[in-house]
């Protein structure tokens, strides 16, 4: 398995043969080309690129987290750090008895104001379709927002999440993981807050290191005895 | 042209150039990935004495709005030159000769990039010369194809570019400032290196069909010496040194 990952920028070829193209790979001819610059790996039948660069790409179903950059009398549009604006219908938010004459929008949300969602629908023919019914859902009260590279998500939460339970347990933080990228950090604890948003640059800056759930540990545990 | 022909030795009888080169020595070449914090991607090339900056958005939302696709994102490209980067105050404003050289960046940036993923959206190249010696066109191609690797941008491959020329009757790679004044020809070429396809070809002078042969052979030959500068580039920001 690992002797077939690979570092690979634009053009390179990462194999040749009857392969599923997947994300960030192009088929020339029986030549599997990657078309970003990150690591190629080979399972099954199948080949991908996992990008180590580039925006947000809105997917049905991914948790985001949004800011409210503007509303008609209808729906909210926010900033989802993508190329796309996401789109919050109000009858999402009021329900279906939702009428433009008697609610007034700013009532719940206000410009400014951060929103957890997860993308209800996106093609390339429309804007992003977000929804707050859910679950964990819905306007965000506290926390301080980080911003990360969306292509550092997953080294973030780590495998089967074992690197933001680590900072979550050494911090008592509350972390929100939106997959655009912003993260909200709410801890009652002035210091485990400040810890928190540390180790999370820390992630994002130094997200090629091997082995970086066992450093940030040690850099968490560190800090808690001085 | 000034009147420095009759001074000048564009060729001298052991096969050495104005600057010292080798009929097929490129300049010295320095690639750099990143480096600036506020744009998506980034690069920085000195080529000779030539310096570039490029920094690339995008995708991002199109202004003015009747720009956009609806079938697939656009590609804008600018490339300017700063009011110091020649010897006599160069007027900031976009001249004619900067307008064609944006267009054409841009035609051969295209065929490399895949923007059919980002329907809607525009990406942005923006181009900046700080310092300009002959062949400015060559080193921004390269170097606006590392920046958009840099911002991730789907590409094909990347475009390496490097221009050849004909002084005193001989082929030669990479074409400085003074040979390009008083030189015969200058034929920049724009290469993806790796699809072994030719994206830019331009040709001032006149050639016969074997030097023309020639000439593109030597340019695609620069083109793969510039190519491997611009993967080194991003496996040293992108991989480290551990990069294999």
């Amino acid at each position: 398995m690992d002797n077939k990952r690979k570092y690979v920028i634009p053009g390179d070829l990462v194999t040749t043969g009857p392969f599923r193209p997947e994300q960030n790979v192009v088929l020339e001819g029986n030549r599997i080309i990657a078309t970003a610059i990150g690591i190629s790996e080979i399972y099954d039948d199948a080949v991908k690129v996992i990008p180590l660069t580039g925006k947000y790409i809105p997917k049905i179903n991914d948790l985001v987290i949004g800011k409210v950059v503007s509303h008609s009398s209808l729906s909210w549009e926010l900033d989802i750090n993508s190329c796309y604006v996401g789109f919050l219908p109000a009858t999402d938010v009021f329900g279906r008895d939702f009428s433009a004459h008697a609610d007034e929008l700013t009532s719940k949300l206000r410009t400014g104001d951060l929103v957890a969602a997860r993308i209800a629908n996106f093609d390339r023919t429309r804007d992003p379709l977000l929804t707050i019914a859910d679950r964990d859902l819905g306007k965000i009260d506290s926390g301080d927002l980080v911003k990360i590279s969306p292509s550092k998500v997953p080294r973030l939460i780590g495998k089967r999440g074992t690197m933001i339970q680590t900072i979550e347990m050494a911090t008592n933080a509350a972390i929100t993981i939106g997959q655009n990228g912003w993260v909200v950090v709410s801890c009652e604890d002035p210091e485990g807050l400040l810890k928190a948003k540390k180790a999370i640059q820390m992630v994002d800056e130094q997200a090629h290191v091997a082995n970086l759930t066992d450093q940030v540990k040690e850099m968490l545990e560190k800090k808690g005895e001085s | 042209m000034g009147g420095r022909e009759s001074e000048l030795v564009l060729l001298d009888e052991n096969g050495i150039r104005c600057d010292g080169r080798k009929v097929d020595e490129p300049r010295r070449i320095m690639i750099k990935a990143g480096g600036l914090k506020n744009a998506d991607g980034s690069a920085y090339i000195e080529f000779g004495d030539n310096k570039i900056l490029v920094g690339v958005f995008g995708p991002r939302d199109v202004h003015p709005k009747h720009m956009s696709n609806t079938d697939t994102g656009i590609l804008r490209v600018r490339y300017h030159m700063e009011p110091f980067s020649v010897t006599e105050r160069k007027n900031p404003a976009p001249s004619r000769r900067e307008i064609e050289i944006s267009k054409v960046i841009k035609e051969a940036l295209e065929p490399a990039v895949m923007l059919d993923k980002f329907p809607r959206t525009a990406v942005d190249v923006f181009i900046e010369v700080l310092q300009a010696d002959g062949g400015t066109r060559c080193a921004a191609l390269s170097a606006a194809s590392v920046a958009l690797a840099d911002a991730g941008i789907p590409m094909r491959d990347l475009v390496a570019a490097c221009a050849a020329g004909k002084v005193a009757d001989t082929v030669i790679l990479d074409v400085n400032n003074e040979e390009d004044q008083a030189g015969q020809a200058d034929m920049p070429i724009g290469y993806m290196p790796n699809l072994e396809k030719i994206t830019l070809l331009q040709l001032d002078g006149v050639l016969t069909p074997e030097e023309y042969k020639k000439c593109v052979e030597t340019g695609i030959n620069g083109c793969k010496i510039v190519y491997d500068l611009q993967k080194k580039a991003l496996h040293d920001k992108y991989f480290g040194n551990g990069g294999d």
